[in-house]
């Protein structure tokens, strides 16, 4: 994938599997935001495929990946709810637009996810009104509400204090196991990462690690080791590694 | 979507001024279709138009009676102007038509003087006696010179009130 | 040496209509989304707010401002020629047929127009687009068209506001300050000034006017980068490139209504 004549991500091929939580890791500039941008259709690539659910989406025109979006929730690094709108409104938005749903039942279900997520008693205020944790609580709640089947999250942890953390993490498990949901979720944020994570990619500077955790911590690699070990001081250019478990250079990232 | 009825109560009020605001200028002014009535169309030949346009009103003793639909020049190097009048009007066949000047910085417009014939003008028929505009420059030529500068008039020059109105009428062309 | 410069040109040429290209294309989506449901009229009526309402106030008082001006500038002039009983007409035709509808476009794309590229700007930097099409919500349909039509509505009205605040502003100035009879004033006016020719004129150019202004303060905010320079830059583009089309489009009709006579 090339931007502005800079290539971001190069030969990458990978599953998300249905049902599991993916974790895509990395440093900032490693390309995962633009990854996860390419996975719901809002980037093309300029080489290669994109598969939703089995269909091929590179190529669609707005108007159809709208509707394959129907079966997406995306929770966004800044929350992205439209300013104008009350928390209740923004979460709301979904129903209100595609659903003929009466109002008495879209209160309903409104209030429930806000519940869910502990935002009840402020559904009234703006976005601007409100804590980054409480704008990405609301975000998710959006983004799940009408139940999709699979659930992006671009840095859901980013900006967070360690108990909105840990609550935004026990939220997204819950809703794995609760409802199955396929998550994709983009991070930096090892230790969430390894708790969570059914499955890793871990974005590298020259290579890219997949692996569940167990794998990866058991990884002798320095610049895996390094990057999952957050409490080391930084050491330098690694020397060159041999066996990885590296994907062969395919251009197909599909999920299912 | 925070909209009170307040901002609703605004915005009616905005659209209402807006639209009174256009419907005022649109009355206050003059023009808005000469919904008079028509249907007498005459004919008349000028020497000298000086300026009158398409649209210009025709007047009798100075009440507007119909426009000016077309102005040409026939194969004799007049002006040919076409008239629509009020289809109510009994117009002699020795009626006059003048152009005239309407203010100091007025524009031109056809000034009809009734006749005393029996026999009245129907659609289609061209009015002969015509005075053509005073055109400034003329006048004041005449004024210098005292003579006939070539516009047809056969009087000697004499002060003319500079209001546009001529005092003397053209010779006038027999039928 | 020279033929780097002319090559600049080249470039700028062909990137100037690629520009007019994409302007036009999101036109064209524009002018479509009008036609799809939902129709929104929540947001149109917001919108008509927010750029109407509240650009009255700076609308009228500069109405009152430039037909103050003109009067007097309008009566020095006249009365060396003893024809200050034409100020009704002078001040009629100049606020009706030109300042009315190009003051106002420029009032208004400085005002409203900044802030709708600076609205929609600042959404796109915060991914609030992007979370609309995620919703599977058409960005256009929803953020853009209420806020272009609501740009070519209020246009004409505010307009309509200007020329009669300039009126009386010039009705006070010249009658009630330089003693020009009021009779004169009215009458005057009346007589100069055209339906057909001039208010019909001034209709037609404000809504041009509002289509363009619309058009240009949303395409800026939507195609910023995101990012505050990108919004920043937005909204100064628009007033500029707004208000220099703006003055070439009245141009274009001006000469365009003289045809058409």
């Amino acid at each position: 994938m090339e931007f502005e004549g800079r290539v971001i991500i190069r030969d990458l091929s990978c599953e998300m599997a249905r049902g599991k939580i993916s974790v895509v890791l990395g440093g900032s500039g490693s390309g995962k935001t633009t990854l996860l941008r390419l996975m719901a259709g809002l980037l093309e690539p300029t080489a290669g495929r994109i598969l939703v659910d089995g269909e091929d989406i590179t190529r669609l025109s707005e108007t159809r990946r709208a509707a394959v979006r129907r079966k997406i929730g995306m929770m966004f690094q800044a929350g992205a709810l439209l300013d104008s709108m009350t928390v209740f409104e923004n979460v709301a938005l979904p129903l209100r637009e595609h659903s003929s749903m009466s109002r008495l039942h879209v209160t309903e279900v409104v209030d429930d996810r806000l519940r869910e997520v502990d935002l009840l008693d402020i559904e009234d205020l703006g976005p601007k009104q409100i804590s980054g944790g409480m704008v990405k609580r609301a975000a998710l709640a959006r983004a799940i509400i009408e139940g999709p089947p699979i659930l992006l999250c671009d840095e859901p942890f980013s900006g967070l204090d360690p108990v909105s953390t840990r609550r935004i993490e026990a939220l997204l498990i819950a809703l794995n196991q609760r409802h199955g949901m396929t998550m994709v979720i983009v991070s930096h944020h090892v230790r969430s990462t390894l708790r969570m994570a059914d499955r890793i990619l871990l974005l590298l500077p020259d290579a890219i690690v997949v692996g569940t955790p167990r794998e990866l911590l058991q990884s002798t690699d320095p610049r895996v080791v390094s990057f999952l070990d957050e409490d080391r001081p930084f050491e330098g250019r690694a020397p060159e590694v041999e066996r990885l478990p590296v994907l062969a250079p395919r251009s197909k990232a599909r999920r299912r | 979507m925070t909209r009170s009825p307040l901002r609703d109560a605004l915005v009616g009020l905005f659209v209402l001024a807006g639209v009174a605001a256009g419907i005022y200028l649109s009355l206050a002014v003059g023009g808005l279709s000469y919904a008079g009535p028509h249907g007498l169309r005459l004919i008349a030949r000028f020497d000298e138009t000086g300026g009158l346009k398409v649209g210009a009103p025709a007047a009798i003793a100075g009440v507007k009676v119909g426009q000016i639909t077309a102005i040409s020049l026939d194969p004799e190097f007049r002006a040919r102007i076409d008239l629509d009048l009020d289809s109510r009007l009994s117009l002699p066949i020795d009626t006059s038509a003048s152009i005239m000047t309407a203010g100091l910085l007025g524009d031109r417009y056809l000034d009809i003087q009734v006749g005393g014939d029996s026999k009245l003008l129907r659609s289609g028929d061209e009015i002969t006696f015509t005075q053509s505009a005073v055109i400034l420059e003329r006048l004041i030529g005449k004024l210098i010179h005292g003579a006939d500068l070539g516009d047809g008039s056969a009087k000697t020059a004499t002060p003319a009130p500079t209001d546009g109105k001529a005092a003397v009428p053209d010779r006038t062309r027999a039928p | 040496m020279r033929f780097a410069a002319l090559e600049e040109l080249g470039r700028a040429a062909i990137l100037l209509t690629a520009e007019f290209g994409r302007l036009a294309s999101f036109a064209a989506r524009v002018v479509r989304s009008t036609v799809t449901r939902p129709l929104r009229i929540g947001s149109f009526i917001d919108e008509l707010y927010k750029l109407g309402v509240l650009s009255v106030l700076l609308i009228c008082v500069s109405g009152l401002a430039v037909g103050m001006v003109l009067a007097l500038q309008g009566y020095k002039s006249l009365v060396r020629f003893g024809a200050e009983q034409s100020l009704g007409a002078l001040v009629g035709l100049s606020l009706v047929r030109e300042l009315g509808p190009v003051l106002t476009a420029l009032l208004v794309t400085g005002r409203a127009g900044s802030s709708v590229a600076a609205e929609i700007g600042s959404m796109v930097a915060t991914e609030q687009l992007d979370g609309l099409r995620m919703m599977s919500i058409e960005p256009i349909g929803f953020v853009v068209r209420p806020k272009a039509l609501a740009m070519l509505v209020v246009m004409p009205m505010l307009t309509a506001l200007f020329i009669v605040s300039g009126l009386a502003g010039a009705y006070f100035v010249g009658v009630k300050r330089m003693g020009v009879d009021g009779g004169w004033f009215v009458s005057g006016f009346r007589s100069a000034v055209d339906f057909h020719d001039d208010v019909l004129q001034a209709l037609v150019k404000s809504l041009a006017f509002g289509a363009l202004a619309g058009l240009i303060a949303t395409y800026r905010g939507f195609t910023s980068a995101p990012t505050s320079e990108g919004v920043s830059a937005a909204t100064t583009s628009t007033v500029v490139v707004g208000s220099v089309s703006l003055l070439v489009l009245d141009y274009a009709l001006t000469a365009l209504w003289g045809v058409g006579r």
